[in-house]
C-alpha cells in the first residue's frame, strides 16, 4: 500500500538537473570514495524532529486523558540472570536445612520447573527477539507507531511532508543509485574477470567490489561508524559477525574486501553471484551441495589455507534476528580450525528499522522499507582475532566468540537457536533439562544412560 | 494512576480483577497485553497449543499448560488466566484480612494447593504412587531407568506418607513443605 512510488513532476520535467543532482552528488563520489559530509547534520536534525513528536503526541494525550502506550523494552517481570536448574535446586535444598549436596527427589523441585514455565508464559525471551524492536520516540514512520489516536493535526501534517520526501524524493534518488550500482559492478566485474594477470586482476576487482559496495550504502544512506579498525580481518581467516539484515554483508563489505559463502540463487540475485565470482573467489553453493557439510566444510578449509584470497564472511546464527541478541552460533564454521575475527553490528534502530522480519515481507517489499526510511544508521567494532584454546571444543568456541560480540555491541547473549523462529517445538532443549535434573538426583557417577546423540 | 484506569475499560473483567487479583492496574495491563500476544488468531481465548509453544523446553510444560485449564475445558479466557497467575504473585506480609475476605491467591496456603494439584492431576485430594511416578517421569525423560524411578517414589512417598495409606494427602504435602520458603519459590517478581 506504501510501495507506489510517488513518481514525481521533476522528473519529467527537468531530466538534466535530476541526472546532474544524482551523479554529481551521489555516484561519482561513491565511485571514487569520496566523503559526502552532511550526514551529520542530517541526522541531528533528524533527532530533534523525532523529539518535537514525541512531545506532541505526548500532549496530545495528556489532552484526550490517556495514558501513551509505551513499549517497554525490558519486559514484564524480574528475571534473575544466569539461573541454571542446578543453582535452583541448590537454593531449594539449602532452604529446607538439607546439609548436604543430598542427590535425592524433594517433592518441592516442581516449584522449579513451575516458576520457570511462567516465567516463560509471562515474559518469553525468544520470540521478542523475532519481532522489530519497539522505539521509545517516534520518528514519523508509521510501522513504528502504536499511538494513533495521540495524533494532532501539526502532527498529521508533519508526517505527511515526512511521507512527500521519503517516497518522493529519498526512494527515487536511492533507487536510481541502486540501480546505476549494480549494473556498473555486474558490467566491471566481468570485465575484470577477463584480466589475465592474477595480481593485477585482485587489485582491480578489490576496487570494484568496495566501489560496488559503496553504492549500495549510498543507495541507503547507511551512515556507518567503523571502530577499532586495527582488528581488521585478514586473509588467513574467518569473519563472523551477528546477522540483522540481508544488508549486513554490504556493510562490512563496504570497508573491506572479503569472501561471500551462500547458496546459488536464480534470477537478478543470481546474476549478481555469478559476476561477482568472475573477478573474486566467492564460495556459492548449488542447492544440493549446501546439504553436504563436509563439502561445505573442505571448500572453506581450502579457501582459507590460501592466503591470496580473502577472508570468508560468515553469519553463523543462521537468519535474522532482531538486533538486540545474539543467538546461538552454530558451531560448523567453527570447526575448520583458523583463526577467526568477530564483528559486531548494531543499528541504530531511530532512523530506520534495518530488521527483515522473513514472516512479513518479502526481499523486495524489505528493500523498499529500507530505502523509504530516513537512513540506516549503524556502528561496526572489529574485535581483535581469536583461535580455539586447547582442550576447547568447537561449541564453547562459538560461545566465546558470541559473548564477545553480544558484549562489543551491547546485546544480550542468548543459548536460544535463532532456527526456532521457524521450527515449533525443539525436543532437544526439553532433553537437556531433563539431562540436568537427572544428574542432581542421580549424581554423576550412577548416570548410566547415556543417550547417542 | 488514573489513565491506567481508565485503559483497564479495554480489559474483560478488569475492574474486578483489579480487587480479586491484587494485581495493579498496570501489570493488568501489560499481561492483557501479552494475553493478547498469545493469542495470535485474535479468537479471544487461549487454546494449550498457544500456551505450549511457550514452554517447548519444559519437561513439565504440558503439566503447567494444563493448570490453566478447567477440568473438561479446552480454550481458557483473560480472566481465567490471569486468576491462575495471580497465584504466583509475591505473598504480602502482615495483612490482616476480616473473616470474610476470601483468601488471596497468592498466601501460602493456595501457593502449595496450585503445586499439589500438579502432582494430583484426578483431583481426588491424593497424590498416588503412579501420580508421583508420572511427574518424575516428565522430569527425567529418558535419562533414567524404571527402576530407578521407582526407587525415587518409594522414598519420597515413605518420606511424606505419615497415614500409611501410601499415598500423599494435602496436609501430609502441606507438612513435608514446611520449611521451604515457598514465598520465593513460588513467586514471579513483577515490574510495576
Amino acid at each position: 500500500m506504501e510501495h507506489r512510488l510517488i513518481i514525481c513532476h521533476p522528473l519529467s520535467l527537468f531530466p538534466d538537473v535530476w541526472l546532474t543532482l544524482v551523479f554529481g552528488f551521489l555516484i561519482v563520489p561513491a565511485v571514487f570514495g569520496l566523503p559526502f559530509g552532511i550526514h551529520k547534520y542530517y541526522m541531528k536534525i533528524l533527532l530533534s524532529i523525532f523529539e518535537w513528536t514525541t512531545l506532541q503526541m505526548e500532549l496530545k494525550a495528556k489532552e484526550k486523558n490517556h495514558q501513551l502506550y509505551k513499549h517497554y523494552t525490558s519486559g514484564i517481570i524480574v528475571k534473575v540472570p544466569d539461573s541454571t536448574l542446578k543453582q535452583e535446586i541448590q537454593d531449594l535444598r539449602h532452604s529446607t536445612g538439607c546439609l548436604s549436596l543430598d542427590t535425592r527427589f524433594e517433592l518441592a523441585d516442581v516449584f522449579v520447573f513451575c516458576r520457570k514455565a511462567l516465567e516463560n508464559i509471562i515474559d518469553d525471551d525468544v520470540t521478542k527477539r523475532f519481532s522489530a524492536q519497539k522505539l521509545e520516540n517516534w520518528n514519523l514512520l508509521t510501522r513504528s507507531n502504536h499511538n494513533f489516536r495521540c495524533i494532532s493535526l501539526k502532527l498529521l501534517a508533519s508526517w505527511f511532508l515526512g511521507v512527500l520526501i521519503r517516497y518522493g524524493v529519498l526512494l527515487p534518488f536511492r533507487a536510481t543509485v541502486a540501480v546505476t550500482g549494480i549494473f556498473l559492478f555486474v558490467v566491471l566485474s566481468t570485465v575484470v574477470g577477463l584480466i589475465p594477470c592474477t595480481k593485477l586482476r585482485t587489485y582491480v576487482s578489490d576496487k570494484v567490489h568496495l566501489m560496488g559496495y559503496r553504492l549500495c550504502v549510498r543507495s541507503l544512506t547507511g551512515i556507518i561508524t567503523y571502530h577499532n579498525r586495527e582488528n581488521k580481518p585478514k586473509n588467513d581467516g574467518i569473519c563472523v559477525a551477528n546477522h540483522t539484515t540481508p544488508i549486513d554483508g554490504i556493510i562490512l563489505a563496504n570497508d573491506h574486501c572479503y569472501s561471500l559463502v551462500g547458496q546459488l540463487h536464480g534470477g537478478l540475485l543470481g546474476l549478481i553471484q555469478r559476476a561477482m565470482v568472475k573477478s573474486s573467489p566467492h564460495i556459492w553453493f548449488e542447492r544440493a551441495e549446501v546439504k553436504d557439510r563436509r563439502l561445505v566444510a573442505k571448500r572453506l578449509r581450502d579457501h582459507v589455507a590460501d592466503e591470496n584470497k580473502h577472508p570468508v564472511l560468515i553469519f553463523p546464527e543462521g537468519t535474522c534476528v532482531n538486533n538486540t541478541s545474539v543467538m546461538m552460533f552454530r558451531k560448523g564454521s567453527f570447526e575448520i580450525g583458523c583463526t577467526v575475527y568477530p564483528a559486531a553490528i548494531k543499528y541504530d534502530p531511530r532512523f530506520g528499522d534495518a530488521f527483515w522480519n522473513s514472516s512479513k515481507f518479502g526481499l523486495v517489499g524489505y528493500l523498499l522499507r529500507m530505502m523509504s526510511s530516513w537512513a540506516i544508521v549503524c556502528s561496526v567494532w572489529y574485535l581483535p582475532p581469536m583461535n580455539k584454546k586447547e582442550g576447547e571444543d568447537a561449541t564453547q568456541f562459538a560461545n566465546r566468540v558470541k559473548a564477545a560480540i553480544a558484549a562489543q555491541g551491547g546485546l544480550v547473549d542468548l543459548i536460544w537457536d535463532a532456527g526456532l523462529k521457524r521450527t515449533k517445538v525443539k525436543d532437544t532443549f526439553k532433553e537437556e533439562q531433563q539431562q540436568l535434573y537427572s544428574k542432581i538426583l542421580l549424581g554423576d557417577h550412577e548416570y548410566q544412560n547415556h543417550p547417542e546423540s | 494512576m488514573g489513565s491506567s484506569r481508565s485503559s483497564l475499560r479495554r480489559v474483560p473483567d478488569g475492574q474486578q480483577l483489579l480487587q480479586e487479583t491484587g494485581f495493579s492496574a498496570a501489570v493488568l495491563l501489560r499481561l492483557h497485553q501479552r494475553f493478547q500476544f498469545l493469542d495470535k488468531d485474535s479468537r479471544g481465548h487461549l487454546r494449550s497449543e498457544d500456551l505450549e509453544a511457550e514452554l517447548s523446553e519444559n519437561p513439565m510444560g504440558d503439566r503447567i499448560v494444563g493448570a490453566f485449564f478447567q477440568p473438561g475445558q479446552e480454550t481458557v479466557d483473560f480472566p481465567s488466566f490471569v486468576r491462575v497467575l495471580a497465584h504466583f504473585r509475591p505473598t504480602e506480609k502482615n495483612r490482616t484480612r476480616g473473616g470474610e475476605q476470601p483468601e488471596p491467591a497468592n498466601s501460602r496456603n493456595r501457593k502449595l494447593k496450585f503445586a499439589f494439584q500438579l502432582y494430583d492431576r484426578d483431583r481426588d485430594g491424593k497424590i498416588s504412587r503412579t501420580e508421583l511416578l508420572q511427574v518424575l517421569r516428565e522430569m527425567l525423560g529418558l535419562q533414567v531407568t524404571e527402576e530407578q524411578l521407582q526407587s525415587i517414589a518409594e522414598r519420597a512417598i515413605q518420606e511424606a506418607d505419615l497415614d500409611r495409606d501410601h499415598a500423599i494427602c494435602f496436609d501430609e504435602f502441606r507438612k513435608s513443605l514446611e520449611k521451604v520458603n515457598i514465598d520465593h519459590k513460588m513467586s514471579v517478581r513483577f515490574l510495576e
